[in-house]
C-alpha cells in the first residue's frame, strides 16, 4: 500500500474515519444533545466532499487495479455525498417527531454511504461485493430503526432477507465469472474475454446472476417486490435515502461492470437489458397508478425510473453511443435524485407521529394550506413525468435520444408511452393537492422545507441551464474502459 | 429592434413581466391584479402590432430571427431560435388580440383566486407565443408542453362541475400525441444532427418511408390538438368545463397550435408523405366537418354546441391545408383567424348568458332578443360570421378553402370538396338553431324577462372582434398579402417534392 492507493480512496477513508469518531463521540455526549449529530454528519460529508474535489479531473488506480477513481466515480461520489447531505438535513425534525433520538441513525447512514462511495470506484468483483455488503447492512438496520413500530421491524426483516438473497446471487455470479475468466479484476476479466480464453456459457451465466443480484438493489422488475413494502415500513427519511442511494449504487456497479467487461457479450445481454427495461417501465408505472399510499407511490415511481435508466444502457455494446449511454444514465440519475429527495421531503412534512397521514387523500387541501410546498411537489411530479422546464424532462430527453441512437426506437417509444402513465400518476397527486378541499395537517420544519424548496429550485432552475450538467455527465468517463 | 431587444424575444417574455408584478401584489388587491393582467396583455398586443409594422410583407422567409445558442447535447446544438414568417404572424396577432379580451371576460366571473388565474393566463400566453415563434424543435416542444400546465389549472381550478374529469382528459389526450411527437423530434434531431427547423427544412434528406413514419408521429400530436375526428373527444369536455376566458383561448388559439404544427412541420419537412396522404387527411377532415355539424345540432348545452362547431370548422381548416394549393392553404390560415374570432365571440355570448342565468341549457332561454336587444343583434352578427355569410369573415375563409379543395391537384377529385359544401349548409342549420333557441320566439321563462342587457365592459369585449369580423369579411386583401409569399415558398417545397416523386 502506497500513497496512490490511499489517495484513490481518500473521500471514503475520510468519511469512514469520521463516522467511527462520531460513533465514539456519541457514546460520551449527553443524550439531550441530539442537535450535534446531524451537524457532525454534515461536516463529515463536507470534509469528504473537499477531498473528492481534489480528485476531480484525475484518473487514479489504486490497490493493484481493484479501485478506480475516475470521472465516473467522482460524479457518482458527488451524487452520493449530496444525497447523504440531503438525507441528513431533512431528518432531525422528523426523527424527533417519530421518537428516534439516536445518534446511531447518522452514523449508520454515513457507513452505508461509504459503501456507496466504494461501489462507485469498485473495479474488482470482490470490492463490488464488499461495497454491496457495506452499504446494505447499515440500511437493514436503518429500516428497522423505528424499533417498537411493527412496520419498521417488518421492513427491516424483509429487506434483510431479500437483500441476503440478492447478495447470494451476486456471489454466485462472481463465482461463475471467476470460473470463466480466472480473474475478479475488471481489467483482467476483460483481457481474458478478449483473448478468447473465457468460457462463454459461464460468462453469460455469471453476468446474468450479477444482473439479478444488482437488479434487486436497483429494484428492477421482476426483482422489485421488496421496494414498496420496505419503503412503506421504514422511517420515511431512511426510505428517501434508500430510494436514491441504493439505486444509484446498484447502477454504479452495473454500469462499470458491463461497460468494461461485457461489451463482447452485448449480443446476448442487450435483449435482456432491453426486456428488463421495458418490463420495469411498464410495471412500475402501471402499479404506481393504483397506489393510494404516497410512500408506495413514490416507491413505484422509483421503480419506473430504474426502468428508464436501464433503457439508457441497453445499447451498452454499441461503441458509437457508449459514451452517451453512460452520460445519459448519470444525468438522469442526478435528476432523479433531486426530484426524489424533494418529494420525500414533502412526505416527511405530511407524516404524523404515528406514521399516518400519507394517504393520497390526505393531500386534499394541500395547495391552499401550503402553497410553496405544494408548488414544490407539483414540480417533482412533473419532473418524474418528464414535462418541460424540469430537470426530469432533459433527463428523459437525453435517455430517449440515446436509446434511439442505439437503435432502440421501440424502447424509446415504449418509454414515452409509459410516461403517459407517469403523467396519470403525477396529475392524480396534483389534482388532490389543488382541486380537492380538505384539512391537511402539516408538520413543517425549517430544514425539511429547505430540502424540498432547494430540490424544487434545482429541478427548475437547472433545467434552464442544463449545459454544465450535461458536460459534467459527459466528462464522467470510465477510466480504462 | 424594440427597446434594444429582439422584438420576438420581447413579445414572448413580456407576459412574464406581468407574472412577476402579479406575484408581488397581494392576493386581496383584486382590482390591481385585474388591471395588471389586462395592461400586460394589452402591451403585449401593442408589441405584436410593432412586430407587424416591422414585418416585411414581400418576404416569404423567416424574419426578425434570433438564434441564441443554448447548449449542445451529445453533438447536436439546441438553440433558442425564434422567428416569424407569413405562416405565423397572423397567429401571433390573434393570440395577443384574444388574450386581453379573455382577461376582460373574467373581470366579473372570476372572483376567487384571481392572482393565480391571471398568472396562469399570462404564462399561457407566453407558452402560445413561444409555440408560434419557435424555430428549434426542442424549444418548440418545451413551449408546446408548457401550455398544458396553465390550461390544466385554468380548467381544473376555475372550471364547471365536471372540471376534474375535463382537465385530466385534456392533459392525457394532448400528452399522448406530444410524447409520440417527442419520439419523432428525437429521431429527426439525431438523423439531421440538429434540432434547428430551418436547417432541417432546407437540407431535407428523408426518404419517403421515414417521412411517412415521422408524418404519423408529428401528425398524431397535431391532429389531437386540432382536433381532427376521431380524436376530438377531449374537446367538448374541455371547452364546456373551462371558464369562459379559458374557452376563448382554447378555441381561439390552442387548437390553432395543431393546425400550425401541420403547417410548420408536416407540410414543409415531410412533403412527400404529405402529398401521398393528402387525400386521406382531407377525407378525415371532411368527416370531421359533417360529424361535428351533426353532433352540434343535437346538443342541448349551448357551450357544447359551440364546442362541436369547432370540430366542424377546424375540419375546414384541415381540408384547406391538405388541398395543398395557394387558395386552400391561405384560406386555411385565414380561417384559423376567423374561427378564433367568431368562436371566441360565440363563447363570450354564451358566457354573458351564463353569468346572468347560471345555466347553458338551450331550453332555458328563448326570446332574449326582446329582453336584451343589444346582445341579440351582436350575437346575430357573430352567429352569421361563424356560419360563413358573405360580407363577414367566415365566408372569405371557407370560400377560399373550398375553391382550393375543388381545384386541388393533390386531392385529384372535386368530390371531397363537394361533400364539404354540405357542411356549410349544416353549419347554417345548427347555428340558426342555436340562435333561434336563445333569442327568437316568445320569452318562455320568467327568469329571463328581467335580464340586463350588455354593460359597456361587455360591449367593449365584443366590439373589437366585430370590427375584425367585418374587416376580414369586406377587405381581406391585407391579410392574404401577409401570408402569400410564405405560402408560395411552402408550395415551392411541395412542388419540388412532387417533381422528385414522379
Amino acid at each position: 500500500m502506497n500513497w496512490t492507493d490511499i489517495f484513490s480512496i481518500l473521500p471514503l477513508t475520510v468519511l469512514l474515519v469520521w463516522t467511527l469518531l462520531m460513533l465514539l463521540i456519541g457514546l460520551f455526549l449527553p443524550k439531550r444533545w441530539t442537535a450535534v449529530h446531524p451537524i457532525l454528519a454534515v461536516l463529515g460529508l463536507a470534509a469528504a466532499g473537499v477531498t473528492l474535489a481534489l480528485q476531480s479531473g484525475q484518473s487514479l488506480v489504486g490497490f493493484g487495479g481493484m479501485v478506480r477513481q475516475d470521472g465516473f466515480s467522482v460524479f457518482l461520489d458527488a451524487l452520493f455525498l449530496l444525497s447523504g447531505g440531503l438525507a441528513v438535513v431533512m431528518a432531525p425534525a422528523y426523527l424527533k417527531r417519530i421518537g428516534i433520538n439516536t445518534y446511531e441513525y447518522y452514523t449508520l447512514l454515513l457507513f452505508s454511504l461509504s459503501g456507496m462511495l466504494l461501489m462507485a470506484s469498485a473495479a474488482n468483483l470482490i470490492i463490488v461485493f464488499l461495497a454491496l455488503e457495506l452499504l446494505s447492512f447499515p440500511l437493514y438496520v436503518l429500516a428497522g430503526i423505528a424499533r417498537p413500530r411493527v412496520e419498521s421491524e417488518e421492513a427491516s426483516l424483509k429487506y434483510f432477507l431479500l437483500g441476503s438473497f440478492a447478495s447470494a446471487f451476486v456471489l454466485f455470479g462472481i463465482a461463475f465469472l471467476y470460473g470463466a475468466t480466472k480473474a475478479t479484476g475488471f481489467t483482467e476479466m476483460s483481457a481474458a474475454i478478449q483473448s478468447g480464453q473465457a468460457i462463454e456459457p459461464f460468462l453469460i451465466a455469471g453476468a446474468g446472476l450479477l444482473l439479478i443480484g444488482l437488479g434487486f438493489k436497483i429494484a428492477a422488475v421482476p426483482f422489485h417486490a421488496w421496494a414498496p413494502d420496505v419503503y412503506q415500513g421504514a422511517p420515511s427519511s431512511v426510505s428517501a435515502f434508500m430510494a436514491v442511494g441504493a439505486k444509484a449504487a446498484g447502477f454504479a456497479a452495473l454500469l462499470r461492470l458491463y461497460l468494461m467487461v461485457f461489451p463482447g457479450q452485448a449480443a446476448v445481454l442487450t435483449p435482456i437489458f432491453a426486456g428488463l427495461a421495458a418490463l420495469t417501465m411498464v410495471v412500475g408505472n402501471l402499479l404506481a397508478l393504483v397506489q393510494t399510499n404516497l410512500k408506495r407511490l413514490l416507491a413505484y415511481v422509483g421503480i419506473a425510473s430504474a426502468g428508464y435508466m436501464l433503457m439508457a444502457f441497453a445499447p451498452f455494446g454499441n461503441t458509437a453511443v457508449r459514451a452517451d449511454s453512460l452520460a445519459s444514465a448519470l444525468f438522469y440519475l442526478l435528476a432523479f435524485a433531486l426530484t426524489s429527495f424533494g418529494a420525500w421531503a414533502v412526505l416527511l412534512t405530511l407524516e404524523h407521529a404515528d406514521g399516518t397521514g400519507l394517504s393520497l387523500t390526505n393531500l386534499a387541501g394541500f395547495g391552499k394550506r401550503s402553497p410553496l410546498l405544494a408548488a414544490a411537489m407539483t414540480v417533482f411530479m412533473l419532473s418524474f413525468t418528464g414535462i418541460p422546464l424540469t430537470l426530469g424532462f432533459w433527463g428523459k430527453f437525453y435517455l430517449f435520444r440515446t436509446a434511439i441512437a442505439g437503435g432502440y426506437t421501440w424502447l424509446a417509444v415504449l418509454g414515452l408511452l409509459t410516461s403517459l402513465l407517469a403523467a396519470f400518476v403525477a396529475f392524480r397527486v396534483i389534482q388532490q393537492m389543488y382541486f380537492r378541499e380538505g384539512d391537511v395537517e402539516l408538520h413543517p420544519s425549517y430544514w425539511t422545507n429547505f430540502v424540498a424548496i432547494f430540490c424544487a429550485l434545482c429541478v427548475v432552475v437547472l433545467s434552464f441551464m442544463p449545459a454544465q450538467l450535461f458536460e459534467l455527465a459527459a466528462r464522467a468517463v470510465l477510466g480504462g474502459a | 429592434m424594440i427597446l434594444g431587444m429582439n422584438p420576438l424575444l420581447l413579445i414572448t417574455l413580456f407576459p412574464l413581466v406581468g407574472v412577476v408584478v402579479l406575484l408581488l401584489l397581494k392576493p386581496q388587491w383584486k382590482a390591481a391584479l385585474r388591471w395588471t393582467a389586462l395592461a400586460t396583455s394589452l402591451l403585449t398586443f401593442g408589441l405584436a402590432l410593432a412586430v407587424l409594422s416591422l414585418f416585411n410583407r414581400a418576404d416569404g422567409g423567416i424574419q426578425m430571427e434570433l438564434n441564441l445558442p443554448w447548449f449542445t447535447l451529445a453533438g447536436s446544438p439546441i438553440a433558442f431560435h425564434v422567428g416569424v414568417d407569413g405562416l405565423s404572424i397572423l397567429l401571433v396577432l390573434l393570440t395577443t388580440f384574444l388574450t386581453p379580451i379573455a382577461i376582460l371576460s373574467s373581470w366579473k366571473s372570476i372572483t376567487d383566486k384571481i392572482r393565480g388565474f391571471m398568472i396562469f393566463f399570462l404564462l399561457l400566453e407566453t407558452g402560445m407565443l413561444g409555440v408560434f415563434l419557435a424555430l428549434d424543435m426542442a424549444v418548440f416542444y418545451i413551449f408546446w408542453e408548457f401550455t398544458l400546465i396553465p390550461m390544466y389549472f385554468l380548467i381544473g381550478l376555475w372550471g364547471g362541475e365536471r372540471r376534474l374529469y375535463a382537465a385530466i382528459k385534456f392533459v392525457i389526450y394532448t400528452l399522448t400525441g406530444s410524447l409520440l411527437m417527442l419520439a419523432g423530434i428525437l429521431w429527426l434531431g439525431l438523423h439531421a444532427g440538429t434540432f434547428d427547423m430551418v436547417q432541417i427544412t432546407a437540407n431535407n434528406t428523408l426518404t419517403i418511408v421515414q417521412q411517412l413514419w415521422l408524418f404519423a408521429a408529428f401528425g398524431l400530436a397535431f391532429a389531437i390538438k386540432v382536433p381532427m375526428w376521431p380524436l376530438h373527444s377531449w374537446l367538448p369536455d374541455a371547452h364546456t368545463e373551462a371558464p369562459t376566458a379559458g374557452s376563448i383561448i382554447l378555441a381561439g388559439v390552442l387548437l390553432k397550435m395543431g393546425a400550425y404544427g401541420f403547417l410548420r412541420f408536416n407540410l414543409p419537412i415531410f412533403p412527400a408523405a404529405t402529398l401521398q396522404l393528402a387525400p386521406w387527411m382531407a377525407i378525415i377532415a371532411v368527416i370531421g366537418i359533417i360529424y361535428g355539424a351533426l353532433v352540434a345540432f343535437r346538443q342541448k348545452d349551448a357551450k357544447r354546441l359551440v364546442a362541436y362547431s369547432s370540430v366542424s370548422h377546424l375540419g375546414f381548416v384541415m381540408l384547406g391545408l391538405f388541398a395543398l394549393d395557394a387558395q386552400g392553404i391561405s384560406g386555411a390560415i385565414l380561417q384559423m383567424v376567423n374561427h378564433g374570432l367568431s368562436t371566441g365571440a360565440l363563447f363570450l355570448v354564451v358566457g354573458f348568458l351564463y353569468e346572468r342565468r347560471h345555466t347553458r341549457d338551450l331550453d332555458a332561454f328563448g326570446g332574449l332578443w326582446k329582453v336584451m336587444p343589444v346582445l341579440g343583434s351582436l350575437a346575430l352578427i357573430v352567429t352569421l360570421s361563424s356560419m360563413g355569410l358573405p360580407g363577414l369573415n367566415g365566408f372569405v375563409g371557407e370560400f377560399s378553402i373550398l375553391l382550393g379543395a375543388f381545384g386541388s391537384s393533390a386531392l385529384a377529385t372535386p368530390w371531397i370538396a363537394g361533400v364539404a359544401v354540405v357542411g356549410v349548409i349544416l353549419s347554417a342549420v345548427y347555428l340558426l338553431h342555436f340562435f333561434q333557441k336563445l333569442f327568437l320566439g316568445p320569452v318562455m321563462h320568467e327568469e329571463n324577462a328581467g335580464l340586463k342587457d350588455l354593460s359597456v365592459r361587455e360591449i367593449a369585449m365584443l366590439a373589437p372582434m366585430l370590427v375584425m369580423i367585418f374587416w376580414i369579411g369586406l377587405y381581406p386583401k391585407p391579410f392574404f398579402a401577409l401570408m402569400t409569399p410564405a405560402v408560395d415558398k411552402l408550395l415551392g417545397i411541395l412542388q419540388a417534392a412532387s417533381v422528385a416523386m414522379h
